[in-house]
């Protein structure tokens, strides 16, 4: 690797948010150090900056397919979830779901959009494998929702998304490529799997309003904080039911005008999103510096999150003409302004609803809340505790940003799927509050509290851990220490503090963590 | 008279009776089917084994004292554009050539719980595209007055099947006129209903818009009794009209006193043979004898019809048969070198010319750039036609032409010549741009060739239109039969 290369890897890592951006990794000079800066802060270089749109698919959370009965269940044996209508057999009709309907709405209603009183189905023609009809039931020009909008909090400072459309599509099936590495060029053969055929898609087109890959990525986490509030669905990046497409092009700062696009499919975590966008934002950018525009075309790019890279998958030379027309199977949607009115009246509280809420309601800070409420399981967690604890709102939320942050994380896990419940908070911030066990032992034994959700009283009895607050017990225990250390006795009496606190140590030493510092504190100043 | 020859009404007395059983009736029916297939060939399945347990099924419940309905144990003929679980339905398609359904459509499944007895799946233009079932991927059928002649198409295997008293009935389905055009040609009783009135879950798609399953009966009182059985609201089909069923064969009544009758006079113009137009005529005279009032009136966007028709059909038959790609059933090309290539491949070895010939069509169509100028002026000019409809019958109770421009045309005569193919359903097509039920009775002979009076009627108008054709019927008194 060349020091060029070196570079550019530097920024696109540090852009990508996974180093820190420091002087330390550029030993070769501060200017450069500054050029990255400039860089990251301004969303490209002092000339150029990137222009953003995403489109998001989001599976809905409906027992039942799109345009049948069949289940939306997922992990299940292959095309055992599929009748003649998901899999476009002859002769079979689609009928709309219902609810799939109604939660496009709500997820338009959530975010600001004009609801279509009259909406129709068109359909997408084109040829694939994994798409039984070889086209798609999708929406044209008549989505469900049009003109929303998403407020980001940046760290310091505020942004506004805009939400050109939300609409309602059926899912393909998948493939499955066997041998060949998995990918389809060079395997032996390919199976699909038609159980997510069918299955309940909505799309979330962005206008092309977000400047960097965190505001892409706050942007969709933000979306993903609604849409799981609201109850429509989980939307897990790892099981596909949420996935992001995301168009990029670079443009003269001040320009008004576009340039050309990247489309960057399938980017599955957010992670990739950002790391995704942060490489094409280098690799355009290089491409206009260094007077090589021929090398930006428009074109679907693959983000290839192992090596880091985005390669040309196919150019749109070769884009499809997917001859959209009104499907004839399904006649036109058409709502009544009071049906529609009943979905708004039944939302739930939305997330910046709610972080607002836990500023005012229980006293946190706007990071704490902010953190909190953008993840559902995570609000209803801290408000359940607070429930059961009754103590101070803030030593909860410390514990959940803290400790139990840090555990999910090293565990990969959703607080939901964690074996620690409120209950297991409450009882441990309770058992402190009463003296039982001090907040050292407290984070000693929550590991144990996290992993195998046993209850905190149960641990603390089975390993003796009480804290030890009888007096005559701490006396004994100072008499002995003062005892075995005269040497830091006298330290502490010629004035140096940093014995007391050795003394204190060898305290809390013997007795094996347990005693109460502040009784131990106390005892130690009355008897030197 | 042989029991094959009798009609629905006539043979469910003799069932109801106990004077004759369903096993016997399917039998004398197979016999029929033994003695002239092999000159009208218009099946492409017979199913012996399963009729015969059908009517074992139906002998058995009228040996027990149970009541049996109008359809039970009546041999009947199912058009193969139908999905018939366990039984191939090929679409008169190469491409389905060993496609067996795990489904069965509501429309057959409907009159399967009536009771009735399959005979086997009829031949038919290839995905019901044609008007001669000359189209058809195996064989072209032969009309039983001249087996040198055409039935009509696409349904001709499900006319003929019926004119050749090879079943008693028969189901059709009409996307342009392919019911009533080879009931005229064949000299029977063919209706579509309404659009939506029939469901069309398990009929393969032609043009979904247009699409519609009807009756192919010797006599109107037969196609009221099918019809009753045929209608009903369908949950998997969202274009199903919800409705109370009506009984239809309470609208058989020997009456035109007072009926406004309206001659388009686009359809009795130039084009129409003028022998088939002086026909018609004649039975125009016997509505106006028996108490009906008949005037000429003008659907004037009737002229582009057909143009809207060959536009949208296509457009969106195109979509429609996207499916047919080899990858999960029917015919695949083998040897193919990568996706791309198998799906070409496929669909130009599976494909009929005629299939093709719409599929491109319909794909330029609705290509981008076009879509406005092709699809979207031609669902406009649908529009006006269906506003012309609405206009006439503010004035008529039903509107009459004749349902086909000539009598059967000589096999082969326009098979090199699309165009004149396309008119032989000049004056069927409108009723389907504008959803309407259109039906076609037997109204006389040009040169031993049949004649078929076309009678319209309005949205949901059944009623009116089996009235008007059940008295003109019985006014007329049909009951000339093809020599086979």
């Amino acid at each position: 690797m060349d020091d060029k290369e070196w570079r550019e890897r530097q920024l696109v890592e540090s852009l990508m948010g996974l180093i820190p951006f420091h002087v330390e990794y550029n030993p070769a000079g501060t200017s450069e150090a500054l050029e990255l800066e400039q860089f990251i802060n301004n969303g490209g270089t002092m000339e150029y900056e990137p222009v953003i749109g995403l489109e998001i698919h989001v599976e809905l959370d409906t027992e039942s397919k799109m345009f049948c009965d069949c289940s939306t269940r997922f992990g299940e044996a292959p095309n055992t979830q599929t009748c003649p209508v998901c899999l476009g057999m002859p002769g079979s009709l689609p009928v709309p779901n219902k609810k799939a309907v109604e939660y496009v709405i709500t997820s338009g209603l959530a975010t600001g959009c004009d609801i279509s009183l009259y909406s129709q189905f068109h359909r997408k023609n084109y040829f694939y494998p994994d798409m039984p009809k070889d086209y798609q039931i999708s929406q044209y020009d008549l989505p469900l929702c049009i003109g929303g909008l998403v407020d980001l909090d940046m760290d310091d400072y505020k942004t506004r998304i805009g939400i050109t459309r939300i609409h309602l599509e059926e899912d393909t099936g998948k493939l499955i490529h066997v041998g060949g590495a998995g990918r389809i060029a060079g395997a032996d053969y390919s199976l699909v799997d038609f159980n997510r055929a069918g299955v309940p898609l909505m799309e979330i087109v962005s206008e092309p309003d977000i400047r960097t890959p965190e505001e892409a990525k706050a942007y969709a986490q933000k979306l993903r904080a609604i849409l799981v509030s609201l109850g429509v669905s989980d939307c897990n990046m790892d099981k596909g039911s949420m996935r992001v497409d995301a168009n990029i092009s670079i443009r003269p700062k001040g320009a008004t005008e576009f340039g050309t696009k990247a489309e960057l499919k399938n980017l599955n975590s957010f992670r990739s999103l950002q790391r995704g966008l942060a490489y094409e934002i280098v690799r355009q950018t290089k491409a206009l510096e260094e007077g090589r525009p021929e090398e930006i075309i428009q074109e679907t790019r693959h983000w290839d999150e192992n090596k880091g890279v985005t390669s040309s998958l196919r150019s749109k030379e070769y884009a499809h003409d997917y001859r959209y027309f009104p499907d004839p199977d399904l006649v036109p949607m058409e709502f009544q302004t009071s049906w529609v009115e009943g979905l708004r009246a039944q939302l739930p509280e939305l997330p910046d609803q709610r972080r607002e809420r836990f500023m005012r309601q229980y006293g946190l800070p706007a990071y704490d809340a902010n953190l909190l409420t953008e993840n559902k399981a995570m609000a209803d967690f801290f408000e359940e505790a607070v429930t059961l604890y009754k103590g101070d709102t803030r030593v909860i939320s410390n514990w959940m940003l803290g400790d139990i942050l840090y555990y999910l994380n090293t565990e990969n896990l959703e607080i939901d799927e964690a074996a620690l419940t409120p209950k297991h908070l409450a009882e441990l911030l309770k058992l402190i509050d009463k003296g039982t066990i001090s907040g050292k032992i407290a984070k000693e034994i929550f590991p144990e509290i996290f992993e195998t959700g046993k209850l905190p009283h149960v641990i603390v009895e089975e390993k003796g851990m009480t804290q030890i607050s009888g007096e005559d017990e701490i006396a004994q225990i100072i008499d002995m220490v003062l005892e075995e250390n005269p040497a830091a006795v006298q330290e502490y009496r010629d004035g140096k503090e940093r014995a007391f606190g050795f003394l204190v140590g060898q305290a809390m030493r013997l007795t094996k963590g347990r005693g109460n510092p502040q009784l131990i504190n106390k005892l130690l100043r009355e008897k030197l | 008279m042989e029991l094959y020859q009798m009609t629905i009404h006539e043979l469910h007395k003799k069932l109801k009776n106990k004077e004759i059983s369903s096993k016997e009736l399917t039998e004398s029916v197979f016999s029929r089917i033994d003695a002239v297939e092999d000159d009208v060939k218009s099946y492409l399945t017979v199913t012996k084994d399963v009729a015969l347990e059908q009517a074992a099924a139906v002998d058995a419940k009228i040996a027990a004292g149970v009541a049996i309905g109008p359809l039970a144990g009546i041999p009947t003929a199912i058009k193969d554009v139908m999905c018939t679980k366990g039984i191939r339905t090929t679409c008169g398609s190469k491409i389905l050539e060993n496609f067996v359904p795990v489904y069965t459509s509501t429309a057959v499944q409907n009159l399967l719980n009536e009771g009735i007895v399959m005979t086997g799946k009829t031949n038919m233009d290839e995905f019901a595209m044609g008007s001669s079932t000359e189209n058809s991927g195996y064989f072209p059928t032969r009309n039983p007055w001249d087996i040198e002649r055409v039935p009509g198409g696409s349904s001709g295997g499900s006319a003929a099947v019926v004119a050749a008293d090879e079943a008693i009935f028969s189901l059709g389905s009409d996307t342009g006129g392919s019911i009533r055009q080879p009931a005229a040609l064949c000299g029977i009783v063919g209706m579509k209903p309404t659009y939506g009135l029939v469901s069309r879950f398990g009929l393969v798609a032609f043009a979904s818009s247009l699409d519609q399953i009807g009756p192919f009966t010797k006599d109107v009182t037969d196609c009221a009794i099918v019809l009753n059985h045929l209608v009903g609201h369908d949950a998997n089909d969202s274009t199903s009209v919800p409705i109370d069923k009506p009984d239809y064969t309470k609208a058989l009544v020997n009456d035109l006193k007072g009926m406004r009758v309206g001659v388009p006079k686009e359809l009795m113009a130039e084009g129409i043979d003028p022998e088939v137009r002086k026909v018609v005529e004649d039975a125009l005279k016997l509505f106006e004898e028996n108490g009906a009032t008949v005037a000429e009136t003008s659907l004037p966007n009737l002229e582009h019809g057909l143009s809207a028709y060959y536009i949208i059909a296509p457009a969106e038959a195109s979509s429609n048969l996207a499916r047919f790609d080899g990858v999960r059933y029917g015919y695949r090309a083998s040897d193919s070198e990568d996706l791309m290539d198998m799906y070409m491949r496929t669909r130009a070895e599976g494909f009929g010319d005629e299939v093709k010939r719409r599929i491109m069509l319909g794909t330029y169509a609705l290509s981008a750039g076009y879509y406005e100028a092709y699809y979207g002026q031609a669902q406009k000019v649908r529009t006006l036609i269906t506003r012309d409809f609405n206009n006439a019958f503010e004035d008529f109770d039903v509107l009459v032409s004749p349902t086909s421009p000539t009598t059967a045309f000589k096999l082969g005569e326009k098979t090199a010549d699309p165009l004149q193919m396309y008119l032989s359903d000049i004056c069927t097509i409108p009723v389907n741009l504008a959803g309407l039920p259109g039906i076609s009775v037997p109204c006389g002979t040009v040169d031993g060739l049949p004649v078929g009076l076309h009678i319209m009627g309005k949205m949901l108008g059944e009623e009116m239109l089996l009235r008007a054709a059940y008295s003109f019927e019985q006014q007329f008194g049909w009951n000339e039969k093809p020599k086979l």
